[in-house]
């Protein structure tokens, strides 16, 4: 085991922590944006650190492909080779192949896939992408795990996740570096309670440093997607970082956060970003819509960052699309808006108001207090009393 | 706005300073005018514009065709002008249409009533009571009256009426000051003097040379040149676009020019290069230029070339910028060969810091009383890494 996490706060399920990594000290709840191919999209290193960011996801198959793991060894691992002096984290590779690559099949020995670059049959093994990652050097490195969308109904679910169970032991076995990188174990199962039941103690049994829970993130309906969460967040260990991949939306962290789940990622607000649309608040805000050409009020006006301060909604309309400034300023806006949400999430918690803190913020995104169904229901089990904030039961 | 001259090199090239209020120090010209796209340079993020040469990197061009685009001239007088709008209040602006990448003067739909230009909004005719407004708007430091632009090739009654043309507008934009008269003349001497003789005796501080950049050979440039410049009073300043190349700032700097917009940042940048020539003053020369493919320029890398992948030395050794302190060349190849927008950062950002330090080489050698041997020395460089092999009928690469 190659970190420490140690819990400074709670609220019911909810915790604020510190997740002490071999490459930087974090504080959890915490967002980690996605650095596919060794860089935010637009963004400089310097440039995140003065947003905050902790620690940064690089996807392994992207890596591997170009430019190699092997060459980023020679170069001395990732954190060298992209000047990035806090945490990294790698995935396994598995899910973009299944997503990236529709030739792809999975099967005991590993995924088989096509090589994009010259058609050849290839197989990631679980040994393969441990090792493709422990090149890389990242402080997190995810299990290869069978993951098959949650859309999908049958057996193939049940085989997902014993295959999942079988593939940790040959992660665990190939990895050849526990003291510097932590190995963490996805939680499969879809959408069924048993079988998410059956991974969660396989996968305790194996003492891992951390867990995820994966399979989510992929167009299940909401309610769903809240009950695994808690079911999962429920069984796991205490003293260990919860990690829901793929998540995403500000409301959706929020509310994991409160069900106790600790670490996140997603591409949605630098790609977002991309395509003109800022966070705020009240949701979103898209600036390319007409009525942006004439607003000069800032983008956000509570918030702190560099583009706020500086910048007129006016003018990021007018480069929004059209130019790589515009990206630029709009990603990082949108990754220091993820950024206080996890710093306000891991004080609210520490400093006992975190009630408060998400009420406040419903109240903001939700002001005609049409709070959706399934956060309501969400915040129950999380024992939230958010009702200041949700419109009174009508029976008309 | 002033503008007082500190020396004068061998031939007219000089060396100068400028004092604009927005900017804390003063600015010693010949010096660079940056490139933006709607006020903001097009990679380098506005908190790392502090980490390039001050004051030097201070001054940036505007082209108020950008804002056509999707920001009305209510808005910017709403928002306050230029400073306000793009959030940099330590820098100077000069504001003139062309910039010569995507807002270029279109000679055959210019007619008496406006400028034609092509821009990505389309074919756009911009009439000289519009353009006031604008420029009343954007409240730059410095700003052009609009010109004529007529390539090389025009008949000389068209060259002719571009000059009328030209000083007639100006005539007309002169009331709001202070104004850089504009000057055109194609690629006749006498169109060219004619020009600056007539704006020479306008109340104007400074001037702006248009029409250069535009299909005139590199060696007619210079007369052209010469017959502005001499033409013009000394104490004011010269400001000219369409010099692209080092060669051609030089011909500008030995001609009596000031300050340069040039697209040669972009171009190096888009294209993956970086600037490797030394800047500490040694003569250039073979021993100190990049080993290259031979033909190619060796004062530049290209750093998508495979024998840069497991590079991890910087750009430049000891170069002082955010990219060459933070980045090495496998990198900087990585993020190219994957198409990833922080390789044009991280490029433009040491490419202009680059660029900004060959003027000051410039400056050095006007100052020191040896330009002209600069010019030639840096022109030679190009070539030097060539070697005449007497066995061989060729001249190979080193």
């Amino acid at each position: 085991m190659a970190l420490r996490f140690e819990v400074l706060g709670r609220f019911n399920r909810a915790r604020a922590a510190q997740l002490t990594l071999p490459h930087f000290e974090c504080q959890t709840p915490l967002f980690m944006p996605v650095g596919t191919q060794g860089t935010i999209k637009g963004l400089t290193t310097n440039q995140l650190e003065d947003i905050g960011c902790q620690i940064i996801l690089g996807n392994t198959y992207h890596l591997a492909l170009r430019p190699t793991s092997e060459l980023i060894d020679e170069l001395g691992g990732l954190h060298k080779f992209m000047n990035w002096p806090r945490a990294l984290l790698t995935d396994s590779g598995g899910f973009q192949m299944v997503s990236l690559l529709h030739l792809a099949d999975i099967t005991e020995k590993g995924v088989t896939f096509q090589s994009p670059v010259d058609g050849k049959p290839m197989l990631l093994t679980p040994e393969e992408s441990i090792q493709i990652q422990n090149r890389i050097g990242a402080d997190i490195i995810m299990a290869l795990d069978d993951v098959v969308k949650t859309t999908i109904t049958g057996p193939r679910i049940e085989e997902a996740m014993y295959r999942t169970l079988r593939w940790i032991d040959r992660c665990i076995a190939a990895h050849k570096r526990p003291h510097d990188q932590n190995l963490f174990g996805i939680v499969q199962g879809g959408l069924d309670p048993v079988l998410r039941d059956i991974c969660v103690r396989g996968l305790v049994d194996r003492n891992l440093p951390g867990y995820a829970i994966g399979g989510l993130a992929g167009g299940e309906d909401k309610d769903s997607f809240w009950r695994v969460v808690a079911q999962c967040t429920a069984a796991l260990p205490e003293d260990k970082p919860r990690y829901v991949m793929g998540v995403g939306y500000p409301l959706d962290i929020v509310v994991c956060s409160a069900l106790g789940a600790d670490m996140y990622d997603c591409v949605y607000p630098t790609r977002t970003a991309r395509f003109g649309t800022a966070l705020v608040p009240e949701g979103v805000l898209k600036l390319k819509h007409n009525a942006m050409a004439k607003d000069t009020r800032p983008i956000d006006p509570t918030c702190a960052c560099m583009v706020c301060k500086n910048y007129t909604r006016a003018y990021i309309h007018s480069l929004v699309t059209k130019d790589a400034m515009g990206s630029q300023l709009l990603s990082y806006h949108n990754l220091y808006y993820m950024m206080q949400l996890s710093r306000n999430l891991h004080s609210s918690i520490v400093e006992g108001k975190f009630p408060e803190f998400v009420c406040n913020f419903l109240q903001k995104m939700f002001p005609k207090g049409d709070v959706p169904e399934w956060v309501c229901n969400a915040m129950e089990v999380a024992e939230i009393d958010i009702s200041s904030c949700c419109a009174p039961f009508r029976k008309d | 706005m002033k503008f007082v001259l500190k020396a004068l090199g061998n031939g007219t090239a000089r060396a100068g300073v400028l004092h604009l209020d927005s900017v804390a120090a003063a600015i010693d010209t010949p010096s660079l005018l940056l490139s933006t796209r709607k006020g903001l340079p097009l990679f380098t993020s506005p908190d790392l514009l502090s980490s390039f040469p001050s004051p030097d990197s201070r001054l940036l061009h505007v082209s108020p065709l950008h804002f056509l685009e999707g920001l009305s001239i209510k808005t910017i007088s709403k928002i306050g002008g230029l400073h306000q709008l793009v959030g940099l209040h330590d820098c100077g602006f000069a504001a003139f249409p062309r910039d010569s990448i995507q807002c270029l003067p279109e000679a055959t739909a210019t007619n008496k009533t406006g400028a034609s230009f092509e821009t990505p909004c389309g074919r756009l005719l911009i009439k000289p009571a519009e353009y006031m407004e604008m420029i009343s708007s954007m409240k730059p430091e410095l700003w052009a009256t609009l010109a004529d632009e007529v390539p090389a090739w025009v008949s000389d009654k068209r060259n002719k009426t571009s000059v009328d043309r030209t000083i007639k507008w100006l005539d007309e934009c002169i009331a709001l000051s202070p104004v850089s008269g504009a000057i055109v003349g194609g690629s006749s001497l006498e169109e060219r003097r004619r020009c600056a003789q007539e704006v020479a005796t306008r109340n104007v501080s400074g001037y702006w040379i248009g029409g250069f950049g535009l299909a005139e050979s590199m060696d007619e440039r210079p007369a052209l040149l010469n017959a502005v410049t001499e033409a013009l009073p000394e104490e004011k300043p010269r400001l000219i676009c369409g010099l692209g190349l080092p060669e051609e700032i030089l011909q500008g700097v030995a001609a009596g020019v000031d300050l340069f917009e040039s697209t040669y940042i972009y171009h190096l940048t888009l294209e993956g290069f970086a600037l490797t020539f030394p800047l500490d003053g040694t003569q250039i020369n073979a021993l100190n230029l990049a080993p290259n493919v031979a033909g190619t320029d060796p004062r530049k890398i290209n750093l998508r070339a495979t024998a840069f992948r497991k590079d991890a030395t910087p750009i430049v050794e000891g170069c002082s910028c955010y990219t060459c302190q933070n980045h090495t060349r496998a990198y900087i190849n990585h993020l190219l060969n994957v198409h990833e927008m922080l390789a044009q950062i991280l490029l433009e950002i040491h490419n202009t810091h680059h660029f900004l330090g060959f003027f000051g080489l410039i400056r050095e050698a006007i100052k020191a009383g040896r330009f002209e041997e600069f010019r030639k020395d840096f022109v030679r460089s190009r070539y030097d890494h060539l070697v005449e092999d007497s066995s061989e009928p060729v001249l190979l690469a080193r």
